[in-house]
């Protein structure tokens, strides 16, 4: 029941949602929104070219990640902190600055203990907004290059218009999710008598300390700008965060909707709408594949209870009232786009439901992170139209350009860079003696660390959180991950589609190869599935899949144990 | 769908100054504004919620009806073991984080699975599986109805009240999603708060 009514509603939402996003961007700036820029000196009228728009791009991310991290750490001594919090590390600080300005929202610190309220609302809801914002504004500059347009539109502009949508969005998800018990306020944490004193530690114990705070507004924008993280360390498992089973089909909902909605955007922005079916198509099979996956593997029971318990799926690391469906659901869509808060813990698991998050990341463009998501299945587009046009001995072209050599070049780095940057560090991090801090022994320990770098390339920010990765090692190697993963898949397409626009276009005729067909999104798929399968497989092999057939065979699989 | 033609961009966009006035804009739009307002209109709609969903008796708070708190009295259900802190601390929220082929889990299950047996009276093979598993954040509210069935008989011993008392309290303290989302939880909190009403006195 999860399962089919988060789809349905997403989609649902997501049409007229596509519709009005389309509308938006191809149409001029308010009087309200050219206003708001003409005080940041912007004339919202000009458009700028490829490089203009990357370079302002790079500005403007340079100057918010340094004011973020100023504020974690200074945030002891600056207002709202009612909790009284201290600075943060250095490491720490770089780390988190990194992750918010990346719209990956991975943490190495825990909300509620870590975090003042002034930097969770000014340093990492600002970033949450405009994070994705900037990815839905590099997106329609890269659609309209492709349509051939060397002016590839107002960076400040686009970026104001896809706050426009996510602030009202934000703000009544914002209100739902408080009516579920999500709390809303500013007040410091509250404390209550235990009904039962307890000794821990062989100290008494007789109150527990309720953090609360405006959390519901932080939640609502993690969820819907493809963020993830969360006000509290363990995200939405935690009942504080994602009370009820209601509040769980919203936040899943929200975590979709915008990317697909998005992929609708472009076919109509592109004036192509089979185009975007097509990619739609291809996005959708893999997701539903990877998301039946999850919810098979979590159905079976965990190993460690095997002979000890009666029969049931695996809930370790899950709560009663989400159940192993809705939370092995969460884990499938929460990776496919570039979400990353957890309903449950990964790294708890059954093996192969472990190893669908990771799947989604390696693959990053299903439905991927807001904008960048369709950035990325559009340099696996290009790349296919080139195997196909060798294929069938055609020049390849898209949209009627051709694509040569600089575009061709340009699209492999960015494919490649992603198993250089996640093999390379996890293989150096495994290497060095006492770097990786594991909960777990085994494959499942190279898993975990696998998973770090993955989830930091796909920008995703979920964990196998066992790993004790608040160390400077962690947060700077993942900083360089996440930085160089965000902004070179951005800028790389961006350089693409400015120098495709700057070619002449040449008619389509019955000998150009389509990319609207079901034989084109056939071989999309392949292409991608293909390249990432060969990619990841053998680290797959030696972390989940050996730890799956270890499984098997170490413990009986049948009879009951006493 | 056309474009608006806008001119070439034959003269630089304007640089720092307009990167700096953009990104403060966003801090003070997003990160002070949008959260005021959603926050202080949320808190006056749903004032209960939004402070954390407490539970009060005798005007002094005993909990949050979404965060577990741990009992250990014969004539109190039982939760789910806990990973956060000393045992469902919010401030140290955590799973265990144990995979299922970690031999520390199979230990951990083995020992609490020993202890839930002797202490129900039932066989290993009939404890339900949350009884014996750490949930995500370490603070989950609720176990299974089939988890707090095993303890009924155990519980309307030492309160002495009826079985059938027993499960009419956790009828009433059992929550469900609409449309069958989700799963069925028994909220442990708001039962036992029920037991000290209705037997008051014989928690322990």
């Amino acid at each position: 029941m999860d399962i089919f009514l988060t789809y349905l509603l997403a989609f649902g939402l997501a049409v007229p949602l596509g519709f009005l996003i389309a509308r938006l961007y191809a149409a001029p700036a308010s009087h309200f929104t050219a206003g708001l820029l003409r005080v940041c000196g912007v004339d919202a009228s000009r458009g700028m070219g490829w490089r203009q728009y990357g370079a302002a791009l790079i500005g403007t991310n340079v100057l918010l990640g340094l004011a973020a991290y100023l504020i974690y750490v200074l945030q002891g001594a600056l207002p709202l902190n009612p909790d009284g919090i201290a600075n943060m590390r250095w490491d720490t600080a770089l780390h988190t600055a990194a992750s918010f300005i990346t719209n990956t929202n991975q943490q190495h610190y825990s909300g509620q203990s870590g975090l003042s309220y002034f930097s969770q609302l000014v340093a990492i809801v600002t970033l949450q907004f405009v994070t994705p914002a900037v990815g839905m504004a590099a997106l329609f500059a890269v659609l309209r290059g492709l349509k051939g347009q060397t002016n590839v539109g107002n960076y400040y502009l686009d970026v104001t218009r896809a706050v426009g949508i996510l602030v009202p969005s934000a703000f009544v998800l914002a209100l739902l999710l408080t009516s579920q018990g999500v709390p809303s306020t500013y007040g410091g944490a509250k404390v209550a008598r235990l009904v039962e004193a307890q000794t821990v530690e062989g100290k008494a114990v007789t109150t527990q300390t309720i953090p609360v705070g405006p959390v519901a507004a932080m939640v609502a924008i993690k969820q819907l700008g493809t963020n993830g993280g969360g006000w509290y360390g363990p995200n939405s498992s935690v009942p504080l965060e994602n009370p009820t089973p209601l509040s769980n089909l919203f936040s899943m909902v929200s975590i979709i909707v915008f990317p697909i909605s998005l992929v609708f955007a472009s076919g109509l922005f592109l004036n192509r709408r089979r185009f975007g079916g097509a990619i739609l198509a291809v996005m959708s099979v893999t997701s539903a594949a990877l998301t039946f996956g999850a919810v098979m593997a979590e159905r079976q029971p965990n190993a460690a209870l095997l002979g000890l318990a009666a029969p049931g799926g695996n809930m370790e690391g899950k709560e009663i009232r989400l159940g192993t469906d809705a939370t092995a659901l969460w884990a499938s869509l929460t990776t496919q786009t570039s979400n990353g808060s957890v309903a449950g813990m990964h790294d708890s698991f059954n093996p192969l439901g472990g190893l669908v998050p990771q799947l989604g990341m390696f693959l990053n463009d299903v439905y991927g992170g807001i904008g960048v998501g369709m950035i990325n299945m559009l340099v696996f587009v290009v790349l296919t139209v080139f195997i196909a046009g060798l294929m069938v001995g055609r020049t390849p072209e898209l949209f009627g350009r051709k694509i040569e050599v600089r575009e061709i070049k340009l699209a492999s780095l960015i494919i490649l860079l992603q198993p250089l940057l996640v093999l390379g560090f996890t293989a150096a991090a495994v290497s060095l003696p006492g770097v990786t801090a594991n909960s777990n022994p085994g494959f499942h320990g190279l898993s975990q660390v696998l998973y770090e770098y993955n989830s930091a390339y796909a920008n995703n920010g979920s964990g196998f959180e066992g790993l004790g990765d608040n160390t400077p090692w962690w947060n700077v190697t993942c900083a360089i991950v996440l930085i160089l993963a965000r902004f070179l898949p951005i800028l790389g397409p961006l350089a693409i589609a400015g120098l495709l626009a700057g070619k002449k276009a040449a008619p389509e005729t019955s000998g150009t190869l389509r990319v609207d067909t079901p034989i084109f999104a056939g071989m999309l798929l392949s292409v991608m599935l293909l390249l990432q399968l060969l990619n990841f497989a053998p680290t797959l092999v030696l972390g989940p899949v050996a730890e799956q057939l270890t499984l098997q065979t170490t413990t009986p699989t049948t009879g009951v144990q006493k | 769908m056309t474009i608006p033609s806008n001119p070439a961009d034959t003269t630089p966009q304007p640089g720092f100054s307009t990167w700096l006035r953009f990104a403060l804009m966003w801090l003070l739009l997003c990160g002070l504004a949008y959260p005021a307002v959603t926050t202080l209109l949320a808190g006056s709609l749903f004032p209960a919620q939004a402070n954390g969903s407490l539970i009060t008796r005798n005007g002094q708070v005993v909990g949050s009806a979404l965060v577990g708190q741990t009992f250990s009295g014969a004539g109190d259900f039982i939760g789910r073991p806990s990973a956060a802190g000393g045992g469902y601390d919010p401030v140290n929220a955590s799973g265990s984080n144990l995979a299922p082929s970690n031999p520390d889990l199979r230990k951990r299950v083995r020992d609490l699975s020993a202890k839930i047996a002797a202490r129900e009276g039932i066989p290993a093979s009939q404890i339900p599986a949350d009884l014996l598993t750490a949930s995500g954040s370490g603070l989950d509210p609720h176990i299974s109805p089939a988890g707090a069935g095993v303890q009924v008989a155990r519980v309307a011993q030492a309160r002495n009240l009826s079985e059938d008392k027993v499960r009419e309290l956790i009828t009433a303290a059992t929550e469900r999603g609409p449309l069958g989302l989700g799963g069925v939880g028994v909220n442990v909190l708001k039962l036992n708060l029920a037991l000290n009403a209705a037997a008051p006195g014989t928690g322990r």
